[in-house]
Parts: C-alpha cells; sequence; structure tokens
C-alpha cells in the first residue's frame, strides 16, 4: 500500500483543499493533545489569581499604657489567625508596626515594610526617624519622605487603628503594594 | 565477544558512530585551555544538579517544615553540611563560570557567525542563573532567605501593567507562605533546570558543530582530536573547580573546628522580627547597588529598562561587530560594564562594613541560629515549626522584652538588655550645661558631646535638640537577687548610685537612710549572712550550689534578718505582717515573686501606695502571661545552657 507522494499522477491526487484540511486537523489533534494537560495545569497554577483574599480584621496589638508618652514609636508583632494554603495557624506573627503616640490619645501606626522593595525599616533616636536599612530610604518620625532622593516612592504606610475599650490598642494589618507612589493595599 | 556487542549496539543505536565522532573530533590547531569554559559550565551544573536532587531528597517545601528540613539535613544527615556547601557555593561557581566564559567569547571574537546563536544561549543563561540563585535563597526559610527574597519578589511587582499578577504568581498568594516555597521548588529545581539544561545543551551542541573557535592563523600549532588532548584539559579544569569548592567548605571547618559545620543557616524566617541584613547573593550586590541610585517611582528604570537595554547591546554584539570598529566597541562595552559591576559591588562592601545596622545584625542572626543550634538539640522541632523555639526561649526574648518594657527606666547591665543604650531626645532648656545634663543622667560630658557631634562640642543654647543617654529611674537588674547585687543594694556607697536608688524616688528613703547607717564595715560579717540569707529565698539556678553550702550561714541569716538587723519593721519576713510598709522579703526574688511583683507591684505585698512608676504590667495588660514568664525566667537568668563540649 505505499505510495510516493511526491510522485504526480500515481492514482487521483488529492485535491489541494483536502490536503489543507488534513494539515489543519492533523495540527488541531496536536494542539489538543498537547495543550489540554497544559491547560489544566496552568489553571491551577494560576489559582491564586482568582482567589480572593480574606479581608483584613482588625487585631489587638497591645494596650495604650505600652506607649511612651514621649511619643517615641515602639515596635510591635502583630499576631493574628491566618490561613495559608492548607493550614490554619492561630495567633501566629504576620508582620510588625510601629505605633507612637501623636497626643495623648491620637495614635498613629506605620507599617515596617518600606514601600520600595520590602525590608524592615528601623527607628534611629538619633536621626528622630526611620531609616531603611536595604537602601537607605529616609523617612520622618509620622512616616513621611525625608528627602526626595530616597528610592522609597511614597511615606511609610499608615494603617487604621482604634483605641477599643478604653486601654486596647487595634490595627488593621495590611499589606500594600510595593514600589508605586500609590498606596494600594495587595489584593 | 565485546567487540561483537558493541558492534550489535552501534548498528541498531548508531552510539558507537556517534561518541567516536565526539571524542575523536577534529580540533584545528590544536587544543586551548580556553576551549573548556564550555565544558566547565556544564560540569558546574551537573554538580549542580546532583547535590540539588540530593538536597531535594530530603527537602520539605511548607512554612513549617523548609527550615526544619534543612536543620536536619546540615546538623543531622551524615554528610548534609558538605552536600549543602557544595550546593551553595556550587551556584556562586555557576556564574562565576558562566560570566568569565562570556568575557572570554567577546574578548576573542567568539560571537562571530556562524557562532551567534551560540553566544546568545550564553546571554541566555544570565537571566536563568539569576532566577535560579533568586528562587534558591528562600528555600531554606530562614531570616536570611525570607528577607532577602522580598526585593526580588517586590522588584518583580513593579513591572508596568502585569507586575501585581506576576507578583501573585510567584508567591502563590498575597503573601509568602506554603505556596511560594512550593512554586519556587518546582521553579529552582523543575523548569528552571530544565530549561538550563536545554539552553546548555544547545550551546554544547554547538560548540561542538561550530568548532570551539576559528583556527587561529599563523600559529603553526597542528590539529589535534579532542581525545585525549583537549579532554585532558577539560577534565583537569573541572576537578581544579571542585577542589576549589571543597575547599571554601571545609577550610573554614578545618580554621575552625569547633563551629557548626557547613555553611550558614540562619534563625527561622519569622515575619514580625526584624532583619537588617537583607542582601542578595555577593554576585548581585551590584544590581542590589545601583537600585539605591534611583530616587522614588523610577525604580523600574534601574530594575527593568537598564539592565534590558544592557542586554539587548549584548544580544547585538555579533552584528555590531561587522562594523568596523565593532568588535573594539564590544570589548569596550563589556569592559565598561564589568569594571561598573565591579565598582558598585565595592560600595556595597564597602557602605556594609561601616553601617551599624547592617553589622548588628548580622551578629544578631549569627547568635540566634547558634541558639537554634543548642535549643532544637535540646527540645525538639514541635510540629508547629522551629521558630516556636525561639518565641518561647527566656534567653531570646527577655532581652527584647526587657528593652521594650523595662529600659526605659531599669537597665540590665548598664545596657536595654540587647546591649544598646537607650537614648533620648532633650530639648535644651535656660541654663542647661553639658555637665548639668550629663550629670543629671549619671553620664559624663564628653558621651553626651560624642553623641552630638553635629553640634560641634559648642556650648548649649536654649531650643537645641540634643541626643541623650536616658536617665535610668530604676535600679540595674542585672543578677537581681543575687549575693552581688544584695551587697551592692546594702553597700552604703552605692545604694543611692544609679544601679539602685539613685535615679528613684526612694534616693533619700527609709532603705537608703538605713544602709547608710547600718552597713558599716564593724558589720560586715553579719551582713553577710543577711545576703545569704535574703538571696537564698530566690532559688536562684545559679546559686544552688553557695546556697546548699551555706545552710548554717543562711540560718543564722535568717535569724538576723528578724532579729539584729530589724528588717521585718518595715518587712515582712516569713510571716505577713499587714504593718509591713515595704516589700515582702518571703521568697525574695523567687519565680513566683518576681513574677507576682511584675503583674503588680502596686499590691500591698510590694510598694503598695508608695510605689514610685513602675506600671502593673499584668493588670493593665501591657504583658500577657506567657511574656511575663519569660521576662522573670530572663530576670533570674534560668533558660537552657546548652552543657559545655556536649555537642556534637
Ligand atoms: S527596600 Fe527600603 S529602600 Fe529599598
Amino acid at each position: 500500500m505505499q505510495k510516493d507522494p511526491a510522485t504526480p499522477g500515481a492514482a487521483a491526487s488529492p485535491p489541494a483543499r483536502r490536503e489543507f484540511l488534513k494539515q489543519g486537523c492533523a495540527a488541531c489533534l496536536a494542539v489538543a493533545a498537547v495543550g489540554t494537560p497544559a491547560a489544566v495545569g496552568t489553571r491551577v497554577f494560576l489559582d491564586p489569581l482568582t482567589r480572593l483574599k480574606t479581608v483584613e480584621n482588625f487585631v489587638k496589638v497591645t494596650t495604650l499604657d505600652t506607649l511612651p508618652e514621649d511619643g517615641t514609636p515602639v515596635q510591635f508583632p502583630v499576631l493574628a489567625d491566618r490561613r495559608d494554603a492548607w493550614t490554619k495557624f492561630t495567633q501566629v506573627p504576620i508582620g510588625a508596626v510601629f505605633l507612637q503616640r501623636q497626643a495623648k490619645d491620637k495614635l498613629l501606626a506605620l507599617s515596617v515594610v518600606c514601600p520600595h522593595a520590602g525590608c524592615f525599616v528601623d527607628y534611629v533616636e538619633e536621626q528622630q526617624g526611620f531609616l531603611c536599612p536595604c537602601h537607605n530610604s529616609l523617612f520622618l518620625k509620622d512616616g513621611g519622605l525625608k528627602d526626595e532622593q530616597s528610592p522609597s516612592p511614597r511615606p511609610l504606610d499608615t494603617l487604621e487603628v482604634q483605641v477599643r475599650n478604653r486601654n486596647e490598642v487595634w490595627v488593621r494589618f495590611q499589606d500594600f503594594q510595593l514600589g508605586v507612589t500609590e498606596k494600594k493595599p495587595v489584593a | 565477544m565485546i567487540k561483537r556487542v558493541l558492534a550489535w549496539v552501534d548498528e541498531r543505536t548508531g552510539l558507537g558512530r556517534f561518541a567516536e565522532a565526539f571524542l575523536f573530533q577534529n580540533l584545528p590547531g590544536g587544543s586551548r585551555w580556553r576551549y573548556s569554559w564550555g565544558t566547565l559550565l556544564l560540569y558546574v551544573f551537573f554538580l549542580q544538579a546532583v547535590t540539588g536532587f540530593f538536597l531535594w531528597t530530603a527537602y520539605s517545601p511548607s512554612t513549617q517544615t523548609a527550615w526544619e528540613s534543612i536543620h536536619f539535613i546540615q546538623n543531622e544527615m551524615t554528610g548534609g553540611w558538605l552536600l549543602r556547601g557544595l550546593h551553595h557555593f556550587g551556584a556562586q561557581a555557576f556564574v562565576v563560570v558562566l560570566v568569565l566564559h562570556l568575557l572570554q567569547m567577546v574578548i576573542y571574537g567568539v560571537y562571530r557567525a556562524p557562532r551567534e546563536v551560540n553566544f546568545w544561549l550564553v546571554l541566555l543563561l544570565l537571566p536563568l542563573a539569576i532566577a535560579m540563585s533568586a528562587t534558591g535563597w528562600l528555600l531554606p526559610y530562614d531570616q536570611h532567605g525570607f528577607w532577602a527574597s522580598r526585593v526580588p519578589i517586590g522588584i518583580m511587582g513593579v513591572t508596568p501593567v502585569i507586575g501585581p499578577w506576576l507578583q501573585k504568581i510567584a508567591m502563590g498568594g498575597s503573601s509568602v507562605g506554603h505556596h511560594t516555597l512550593t512554586h519556587f521548588l518546582a521553579l529552582h529545581a523543575g523548569l528552571l533546570p530544565l530549561i538550563v539544561a536545554l539552553v546548555l545543551g544547545g550551546h554544547y551542541y554547538l560548540n561542538r558543530k561550530h568548532g570551539f573557535a576559528d583556527a587561529p592563523k599563523d600559529c603553526g600549532c597542528p590539529d589535534e582530536p579532542y581525545f585525549p588532548a583537549q579532554f585532558l584539559k577539560d577534565a583537569a579544569a573541572c576537578l581544579a573547580v571542585l577542589i576549589v569548592l571543597l575547599g571554601f567548605v571545609l577550610v573554614p571547618l578545618w580554621q575552625n573546628p569547633g563551629a557548626a559545620p557547613g555553611v550558614h543557616l540562619g534563625a527561622p524566617a519569622d515575619p514580625s522580627e526584624q532583619y537588617s541584613a537583607a542582601r542578595p547573593e555577593w554576585f548581585m550586590l551590584f544590581l542590589f547597588q545601583f537600585l539605591k541610585y534611583f530616587p522614588g517611582g523610577t525604580e523600574v528604570w534601574g530594575a527593568m529598562v537598564i539592565p534590558g537595554l544592557v542586554m539587548t547591546v549584548l544580544a547585538l554584539m555579533p552584528f555590531v561587530a561587522k562594523w568596523k570598529h565593532g568588535h573594539r566597541f564590544n570589548v569596550l562595552f563589556i569592559g565598561v560594564l564589568a569594571v561598573g559591576a565591579l565598582t558598585l559591588t565595592r560600595i556595597a562592601l564597602v557602605q556594609d562594613s561601616k553601617d551599624e545596622t547592617y553589622l548588628t545584625a548580622k551578629e544578631h542572626d549569627r547568635r540566634s541560629a547558634e541558639r537554634m543550634r543548642q535549643l532544637v538539640s535540646e527540645r525538639g522541632i514541635p510540629p508547629s515549626g522551629g521558630a516556636a523555639l525561639l518565641r518561647d526561649d527566656p534567653f531570646t526574648q527577655g532581652p527584647k522584652l526587657f528593652a521594650k518594657n523595662c529600659a526605659s527606666c531599669h537597665r540590665f547591665d548598664g545596657h536595654d538588655g540587647t546591649g544598646r543604650m537607650p537614648l533620648n531626645t532633650y530639648t535644651v532648656r535656660a541654663g542647661d550645661t553639658w555637665e548639668s545634663i550629663a550629670e543629671y543622667r549619671f553620664t559624663k560630658p564628653e558621651q553626651l558631646r560624642d553623641l552630638n557631634k553635629s553640634l560641634g562640642g559648642r556650648a548649649l543654647k536654649p531650643g537645641d535638640q540634643v541626643t541623650v543617654y536616658a536617665r535610668p529611674w530604676a535600679p540595674d537588674l542585672k543578677g537581681f537577687a543575687t549575693r552581688e547585687w544584695l551587697a551592692g543594694l546594702m553597700d552604703p556607697a552605692r545604694v543611692d548610685g544609679p544601679r539602685f536608688f539613685g535615679g528613684t524616688k526612694f534616693k533619700d528613703g527609709k532603705m537608703v537612710k538605713w544602709v547608710k547607717k547600718n552597713c558599716t564595715s564593724e558589720k560586715a560579717g553579719d551582713l553577710k549572712k543577711v545576703i545569704a540569707a535574703l538571696s537564698a529565698e530566690a532559688r536562684l539556678k545559679s546559686q544552688a550550689g553557695p546556697d546548699k553550702a551555706d545552710a548554717e550561714l543562711i540560718k543564722q541569716g535568717r535569724a538576723l534578718i528578724t532579729g539584729d538587723f530589724a528588717c521585718t519593721d518595715c518587712h515582712s519576713f516569713g510571716k505577713k505582717d499587714p504593718d509591713a510598709t515595704a516589700p515582702d522579703l518571703t521568697g525574695y526574688g523567687s519565680r513566683a515573686w518576681l513574677l507576682r511583683f511584675i503583674s503588680n507591684p502596686n499590691h500591698a505585698d510590694f510598694y503598695g501606695k508608695r510605689n514610685d512608676r513602675m506600671p502593673a504590667f499584668a493588670d493593665k495588660k501591657i504583658l500577657d502571661a506567657k511574656q511575663l514568664g519569660l521576662l522573670t525566667d530572663w530576670l533570674r537568668g534560668e533558660w537552657y545552657v546548652p552543657p559545655k563540649n556536649g555537642t556534637k
């Protein structure tokens, strides 16, 4: 049954259209065969994109009495329940905040995460401000950018803070998009 | 017989002919050392694949097991430290060999037709190597890996348009977690090595197809077959690299036989724990440093646009070389790049070596890693992971709790528990001088001048802002309730000094007066007994020996407390005295006593209404039960201490 396709006129050579259909079908079948498993896998891989993030609730961080009256920022770990893929963690550290008194009962909560690329900033008493140990961004005590040349595109991110039951300090801990001028929560 | 089998195999597969062509390929102009680069690259990749595979067989990617499994490989499995060490340095060797190979190709013009594709493949390896390395850091999931990989992940996010998505896919969610590790492992051990293998294979194949380089003209060197001349050179080069790598792993061990073998594994990752020494591997430091020059919002330029342009110029080199001075331009360009990268690396290294924060963070990391090793060997790792061990360790947490909660008034051996001196900012008022400010804070004027170098030591003006050492408002608690500490308290010369009541409102109080009057040298013998008796109340682990040995002395001391010394005029001792006006001495300094004291110093058993300013840490909910326990244990010097020479 071997025919040499190169020989013209051997039997009736199939019309060009049929040949084209055949090629098209071959290509489609191959793509479907190879593509389906790849597509299924990719869909799973992309799962994080469509997984909705649970909204961050306020978590209790400390009490008012721990904050120095003179307004010096103090760093506190933030403990919260957290779901990470298959594990439900209870009361694990999810990050940290700097808390300071701006007035007797007025608090300011700043994220410790440098908006440039995410390093953990340091409060430096001598500078009366925050310094990022990575690319040396400098921030004022209220989180503002100290100088325009700092690699950080925006001031330190403020977090919502509430005083509940007279003495408890609650913070809504959030991550923000790094490296952009606008403060946008990570979706 | 063997010949026949080989012939059979060859006939069916063509392997024999292939091997022959491969081994005995003719090299025009003979063998050369610089032809070894390709093989060397292949070899280091092979080394990484093998060591990586075996690491993989024992690694477990999840936030509770990643660090833990690496710790096990490194410290428990036979030869694990060597395996990890080779993989660690092998990664760096790959980059070094790759860069040298690239330089060599440009300098010798080995990118000209028909070798353009060879050259591009090598170029492609650069970003691949960076990706391999960046995905590799995170895997041990120690503090260093965790914080250092935040930077590349953060940078990924600034990619125009798709940045946030890319970031989310890479991390497998919105923050670093289990899926970040599983993704990074799949990339690091699966996809990326596969691509690298294909690229390297292609490169090697093309190397052979086109020959390593154009035959050198008028050198008169005879041709040689690949085997054995070039093969020998290749093998020698590979072995040399291996020896260097082994040296990197083994020499530190030989220099310092007591230390833990193998490359550093930091403390387990903890997102609430500061780490101020996050740096990429040394070969990427130049990129890290480069980013510092891009002020806010222009990061894309430093992280993507400029590196992208540089890569494009590199890729165009084969075409540029066709112009008259093209080749020279290429060599110059790559030279400038190399010098630039070296300079940036140097700047970064010099800056870090002078940076206190960086150095302290490094030192801190080294110490907590060491502590982790001790804790793991003592306690074992709980299912929730190793980080919990450090969080429950008084030795680790005590200083931090003290610095945050106590050091605004107390000191610990003069510092805040962590070794820092608490500082304040003070606004100068009329009449202040360096001397008066220093005296109030029990420091020396020179020390303050040193702190405020910007003022140039000039006289103070009202309104000046100066940085000062905070005044200690309360006693120094190093060795609290030990015999030495009590001896200081009951020393007329020291009782109203800064280490005891000097800064408190009890400076001229009854206790100080009593000490000044009664603790004279004539009574030294009895005083010793009282001190021993009182200190024994604390039941300090560190004093268990003397407390037992001096039972007789202590008995006499107890009698003196209620008798001759009349401590019980103000304090309770043994039985509750409702009229006591000073802290109860029953169980003074013991765990229960100290815990209750810190919880509420205003309690009638302690200072009652006379309390100076110490907050009630439990009642005001400043510290929770666990923190109080950690702080108490630390103040009493109770934490796990590994036996000497007991480490494996
Ligand atoms: S991460 Fe803070 S300056 Fe770069």
